[in-house]
This record gives C-alpha cells, sequence and structure tokens, in this order.
C-alpha cells in the first residue's frame, strides 16, 4: 500500500507492506535516533511527535501515520541543542543509548509545560527508562536549563 | 508481533462491523495490547478517520468517542471537574504520556482487560457504551459480557451529582496495578470498584447500608470489610490474593474517608 507523509518538513511517499510499524518506517529513512528497546510500549526509546504529540513509534503503524507530520530528533536539533548540554553537564546520559527518546519527550513536555515543576517533569518524563542514571541527571539537567532560561 | 496482511481505514461504521464478522479480521485501536500477541490478522481495521477521537460535554452528559486517547481523558477540563480530578488519576500511570497518546478508551473498554484503570474508573460512574449494533447497554453488564463482533462506538457518561475518588496499588509506577480502586457516591448511593483482582474490575454496592448514616471511621471500616469480604481475588506475579484482599479493603476505606472529608 501506499502512504504519503511529512517527515521532518519533508513531503514522503513510499510502498509499504501493511504490517509495518512506524519505527521500521522512521528508520529505514534514515531516522537512525529512533531506537527499538523494549518491544513492550514501555522504554520510550522509539518516541517521535506525530502532529506535534509524543507516540510510540513502535507501537504504531506506519500505515496510521498517513496524512501526518512525524518529527524525529534528526528535524529537531536546533530545539534540543538549547537544553542537551545541560543534561550533558550533569553525566546525565551514561551510555546514551535512552538519550534520543528522552531529547524528544523534554522538547514536547516543554512544548506543553514551558515552565514545568520537578514534579511535571518527572510525570512528563515516566514514561522513559534509563538503566543507567537513576534519572537525577535528567532532572537536574532540565532544571538547571529552566534556570538559566529565567536569567 | 503479530503479523498484518491488510489494512484498511474505514469510511463508516457499516463498513467496519462488515470487516468485523470476518474471524481473522480485527478492529486495531490503540493497538498498544494487540502489537503484543502473535498470529496472523487477515485485515486491520482502523476506525481513525470516523471522527470518533473527541469528547463531546453537554449538559447532562459526555460523549467520549472510542478512538479518544487517554491523555485526551487525563486532559480533559469538564471531565476533571465532574470527577474532582478522578478521571486524570486513574490514567496518569498508565506507562508515559507517548503511551497515553496512542492508547484509546475504546480499546481498553473493548478489551476489558483484568488490568484496567480506565475501566475501574468509567464502573464508579453512570457509564454506558454505545454499540453500532446493540445500542445503549449500561457499562456494567458490558463489562460483563464475552467479546462478540459489534462495534463500540463511544461511551458515555451521564453528569450524575456526584463524588468520585480513585486509587490504584503499583509496585512501581508505570506498572501494571496490583489493584485498582474506584469509589464513588451518587445521588446518596455509594459503590466501590475494584480492579486488577487480577480478573476485571467488578461493582460493590453499599447493599447493607452500612453508610447510610454517614461516612465515619467506623462506617469506613465496616463498608470496606464488605467490599473485601466481597469480592474474589486472585493470584499472579505482582500480588497474592490474599495480599489483594488486605488491599481491597485498606484502598476502599481510604477511598471512603476521603468523600466523608469532602461533605
Amino acid at each position: 500500500m501506499e502512504i504519503k507523509l511529512t517527515l521532518n518538513g519533508r513531503t514522503v511517499t513510499d510502498h509499504i507492506d501493511p504490517g509495518l510499524l512506524l519505527i521500521d518506517f522512521l528508520r529505514d529513512h534514515g531516522c537512525l535516533s529512533v531506537k527499538r528497546g523494549c518491544e513492550t510500549s514501555n522504554c520510550g526509546l522509539c518516541t517521535v511527535l506525530m502532529d506535534g504529540k509524543p507516540i510510540l513509534s513502535c507501537s504504531m503503524l506506519a500505515a496510521r501515520a498517513d496524512g501526518h507530520s512525524i518529527q524525529t530528533l534528526e528535524g529537531l536539533q536546533e530545539e534540543a541543542a538549547d537544553f542537551v548540554g545541560f543534561i550533558a553537564d550533569q553525566g546525565a546520559d551514561q551510555c546514551g543509548f535512552c538519550n534520543p527518546g528522552f531529547v524528544m519527550n523534554t522538547i514536547a513536555l516543554l512544548r506543553e509545560i514551558p515552565n514545568p515543576t520537578d514534579d511535571e517533569i518527572r510525570a512528563y518524563l515516566a514514561g522513559n527508562l534509563c538503566r543507567c542514571s537513576g534519572y537525577d541527571g535528567q532532572l537536574r539537567g532540565i532544571r538547571s536549563y529552566l534556570n538559566s532560561r529565567k536569567g | 508481533m503479530m503479523n498484518i496482511r491488510n489494512y484498511v481505514r474505514v469510511q463508516s461504521l457499516e463498513e467496519a462491523y462488515e470487516l468485523n464478522q470476518g474471524r481473522k479480521n480485527r478492529i486495531i485501536g490503540g493497538m498498544l495490547w494487540l502489537k503484543m500477541g502473535k498470529g496472523s490478522i487477515q485485515t486491520a481495521i482502523d476506525l481513525c478517520d470516523l471522527g470518533l477521537d473527541t469528547i463531546e460535554e453537554t449538559e447532562d452528559q459526555f460523549s467520549i468517542g472510542a478512538m479518544v486517547n487517554l491523555r485526551q481523558l487525563e486532559l480533559h477540563p469538564g471531565l476533571n471537574v465532574y470527577t474532582q480530578g478522578a478521571m486524570a488519576a486513574a490514567v496518569r500511570d498508565i506507562v508515559g504520556v507517548q503511551f497515553r497518546n496512542l492508547a484509546t478508551v475504546g480499546g481498553s473498554i473493548w478489551g476489558r482487560f483484568g488490568f484496567s484503570d480506565v475501566l475501574t474508573q468509567l464502573l464508579a460512574m453512570d457509564s454506558y457504551v454505545e454499540l453500532y449494533k446493540g445500542g445503549l447497554v449500561p457499562l456494567e453488564d458490558f463489562a460483563a459480557c464475552k467479546h462478540d463482533n459489534d462495534i463500540l462506538v463511544r461511551l458515555v457518561v451521564k453528569k450524575t451529582p456526584g463524588q468520585f475518588v480513585y486509587q490504584a496499588m503499583r509496585n512501581q509506577r508505570t506498572d501494571f496495578p496490583v489493584l485498582t480502586c474506584a469509589v464513588s457516591r451518587m445521588e446518596g448511593k455509594y459503590r466501590a470498584v475494584i480492579g486488577a483482582r487480577p480478573s476485571r474490575a467488578i461493582v460493590v454496592r453499599d447493599e447493607k447500608h452500612l453508610l447510610d448514616s454517614g461516612i465515619t471511621p467506623e462506617s469506613a471500616a465496616a463498608f470496606a470489610k464488605f467490599v473485601a469480604g466481597s469480592v474474589p481475588t486472585g493470584s499472579n506475579l505482582r500480588g497474592s490474593a490474599a495480599y489483594r484482599t488486605h488491599l481491597a479493603g485498606v484502598l476502599t476505606q481510604r477511598g471512603i474517608l476521603e468523600l466523608g472529608g469532602r461533605g
């Protein structure tokens, strides 16, 4: 079947297998930041934005993305650059495997709640699992970024 | 992961219904639970073009389309004013925001999953399902039925005046619940709904009139004991039957006391 969607701002048309998952479609189109992790819709590694909302690309058919806008980290480098340095400064990403999912969901968080409390950050990022860090580093990094914005 | 041979975005409920009569065809909902399965689906039926992704609020009810996602339930101002935040409390620990942006109300309710926080909370309210062929059915009756090939179109929640409290016990945030518990008082009548027993949620009413004279620590404890004794529980890797029975009493008592604190 044929689908047509907007991927990181450009129109993409492709013939796909009806059972193809969005994650595999995206990786086939060069978006290698989108990673497969748990296979149980729990870890958040595969987070992308569909029409601006964070979703799990491992759990949605590519066919359902037909007609929609998909953004991956490859298309949001500038927006991510604002805060990822703060997270790195806290030593939050050790192996780094969870990082693209965390960054994508943090982008969604900051768009939806521009000045979140610590509890709002924890709640919003609860669907992103990290096996290295214990999450405090990510929280400190985001808090540090938010504090820097206040000048 | 199951194998999908065809994918159809249906353009009418009738088309969905006809396709759904095929033994190997499936409505995919949010697809989160479905994707965990194995085997083959001849045709995946997607309802996403039918405009069932909105919550319509009128003076006396909420009409919640089957394709509304759990995040919409969590953020809907009207639903959360009506339930005093219980609706959001019921869904906020279901994995993460990304998951809740995909998981649909229709999929959660149609599945009648034992672990469902959503089913537990909606059973504490004056809720109905609208089936394409079956019409409007009380959710409590629907929850007890076996699966058939009808189509769940939407949920209807009447704005019966009431108070609601939702609680769940999880071993860890975002995990499946060990036990879910919603309590409500609607027009002076109390009910407790216990889910993740681990079987599907069931309703317990105050048929012994333990709370008729008002909520006190003693009456709340008596109702909690009645609920714990009425609800069958079972064991799985998350908890034993005895632990669940204990939790059913504790969560019911806490919920009823919270209702009492609201006057």
